[in-house]
């Protein structure tokens, strides 16, 4: 079988929309807060005299969630990619150009946090209050106190910038972005010069990725997310905010897969490796509810009060306790049922239904693992949510898409590229 | 099933066997089965195999073990004998879902094997009917049942030469 290169064309139209896509959410954001501020706002203040509320917090928090949600998606496009020179595996040969340009929206998602980390850093994280640690202080405590050493090292004794918080943002992102550099640009060379050299070259730095990436993600999961319920921790967090990431990432990849195809690209990827994609979301939406499901068990059944607080302020809330149910419902229920019979994995018009519904069903999981400890009685779902969820996802598809155009949509000259045409499951 | 006669033809190579399956069933040849030491990719493919209902016989398997295991537990902690146990009502729900899911998944693997031995008739006292033992070895065995198709053996012994089987035979059984 020949194969001609490919290249997918950034079409000023498709342009065109991303733009309407990122200026329709900004002015539904816009719109949301002007609503906000003029409505049901003396209402909110009377659940939280001691913090005033304002729309400002929760547009801090939306913006929040959508660092963490897009982060992942680049992140784990990078893993995804690594994964597959680390397994040797060969049927992804024709894909992996797709989950490696995610991997070109880390620069923008690292300058997005920190900024956001600094602009509203107060609002999202309660343990960044001083007073905190001041024993003199009538809001000591010490719970927090004993953790600052996490968050404030090595200026332990007057903190005033989270050092070392900061440092493991800057490292994280550093590192994946580096390690991403590198593996994109490998995969370029090999484009050009062909041979094996590059994919061994490729492999060895996927492998030490994997192992960076374990530790790495757990502990982003804990900083950026387990740290805003600050009393509360679980062992499993990191793995649980992976899983998220995980399976989301799978979800966008079959879905560009699918529509890329539909566009007559891609001519090269067939029936079978939609069905690996299938099985993979299928899989990994499973992974992720025994993840979920077995922090909760934990949690449930010991009934240790500091720890059930957490499902307390989701479950059994009446802002959040429908959401929490369309959480299982959009990421177990659905996938679960929908992708279960073999044909469903095959063909596209089933995953084109279910892959958008798992992708906007983990943005809701990100969304109650973060809104709840800090909007509490104050959070709530509407415009504003909606709004930044459109400007972030028209970002995140431009800077993708654009990298997608800019080099051939799968390696001519990579090894596995035969094993890839001739995969048959 | 009695005294039933076959006409085999035995091929070296995978890719010739493919091809020579195409071969012989657009000469309207019914192929009664085909034998090989190894899983060919594909071949249910070219012998026009429908998709297995064993999916949908494990499924059902596992909606009985998914129902067995709610009644079991609803039945025994709500009404045979209800016990407090950490604070929580007399039907936790999600305390259940462990039983539910090694209930679900054990009633699915084993419908599913005992599904499948007793469609593929396995069974320990079954008589195997062995066309040719080398299909255990390193030859791939086609065997066409004389009595389904209305050609006569030369004819079928030239259409096998021709498609690329390496010698052709044939073998009689008369079992029950």
């Amino acid at each position: 079988m020949t194969t001609v290169e490919e290249r997918y064309d950034f079409s000023a139209k498709a342009k065109k929309n991303l733009f309407v896509t990122i200026g329709t959410g900004i002015l539904i954001t816009v719109l949301g807060i002007v609503l906000m501020s003029t409505d049901g706002h003396h209402e909110d203040v009377a659940h939280d005299a001691e913090h005033g509320f304002s729309w400002v917090n929760r547009l801090a928090v939306d913006i929040w969630i959508n660092n963490i949600y897009f982060t992942g998606l680049a992140i784990v496009g990078v893993f995804f990619f690594a994964l597959q020179y680390a397994a040797q595996a060969g049927w992804s040969a024709s894909i992996k150009r797709i989950p490696l340009a995610f991997g070109n929206w880390l620069p923008y998602a690292g300058v997005l946090m920190l900024i956001s980390f600094f602009a509203f850093g107060h609002d999202i994280f309660h343990w960044t209050h001083h007073d905190l640690y001041d024993i003199n202080s009538h809001d000591f405590d010490s719970i927090i106190n004993n953790k600052k050493g996490y968050f404030y090292w090595p200026l332990s004794e007057h903190p005033s910038v989270p050092v070392f918080f900061i440092g493991r943002m800057l490292l994280f992102f550093g590192l994946w972005y580096y390690l991403f550099h590198k593996l994109r640009n490998l995969a370029f060379k090999e484009d050009l010069e062909g041979g094996t050299a590059a994919w061994y070259k490729m492999r060895k730095l996927s492998a030490a990725f994997l192992v960076i990436f374990a530790v790495s993600s757990s502990v982003a999961g804990w900083d950026w997310v387990m740290s805003i319920d600050t009393h509360w921790f679980s062992t499993m967090f990191g793995w649980y905010v992976f899983a998220s990431w995980w399976v989301t990432t799978l979800a966008l990849i079959t879905f560009i897969v699918i529509i890329l195809k539909e566009k007559g690209l891609l001519s090269i990827v067939n029936q079978n490796h939609i069905h690996d994609l299938g099985k993979f979301v299928f899989a990994f939406s499973v992974f992720w509810t025994y993840i979920w499901f077995s922090q909760f068990l934990l949690i449930y059944y010991a009934n240790i009060p500091e720890e059930t607080i957490y499902f307390v302020e989701r479950w059994r809330n009446d802002q959040y306790g429908t959401i929490f149910f369309v959480n299982l419902f959009l990421n177990f229920v659905f996938p679960f049922l929908l992708l279960m019979p073999r044909d469903a994995k095959r063909h596209s018009a089933i995953l084109k239904v279910v892959t958008p519904i798992v992708i906007f069903g983990h943005w809701i999981d990100f969304y109650l693992m973060i809104t709840p400890g800090t909007l509490k009685a104050n959070g709530g779902y509407g415009l504003v949510e909606f709004g930044t969820m459109l400007v972030y996802g028209g970002a995140f598809l431009y800077v993708v898409l654009n990298s997608l155009s800019k080099a051939p949509l799968f390696a001519k000259n990579d090894p596995m590229l035969q094993e890839s045409l001739h995969h048959h499951v | 099933m009695s005294n039933s006669k076959f006409i085999l033809g035995v091929y070296e190579e995978e890719d010739i066997l493919l091809l020579a399956i195409k071969n012989v069933r657009a000469a309207g040849v019914k192929i009664h089965e085909v034998y090989s030491p190894f899983p060919v990719h594909g071949i249910d493919d070219v012998l026009g195999y429908k998709r297995s209902k064993l999916s949908i016989a494990a499924f059902m398997f596992g909606l009985l073990g998914t129902s067995l295991a709610l009644t079991l537990q609803v039945g025994m902690m709500g009404f045979d004998w209800p016990m407090i146990i950490g604070g929580k009502d007399f039907i936790p729900y999600p305390s259940f879902v462990p039983v539910i899911f090694e209930l679900t998944v054990l009633l699915a693997a084993y419908g599913m094997c005992f599904t499948f031995f007793i469609i593929s008739d396995l069974k320990p006292w079954a008589k195997p009917r062995i066309f040719d033992l080398r299909i255990t070895d390193d030859k791939h065995v086609m065997a066409i049942d004389l009595d389904k198709n209305h050609l006569d053996v030369g004819k079928l012994d030239k259409l096998l030469k021709d498609s690329g089987a390496s010698e052709v035979n044939q073998k009689n059984f008369d079992d029950v």
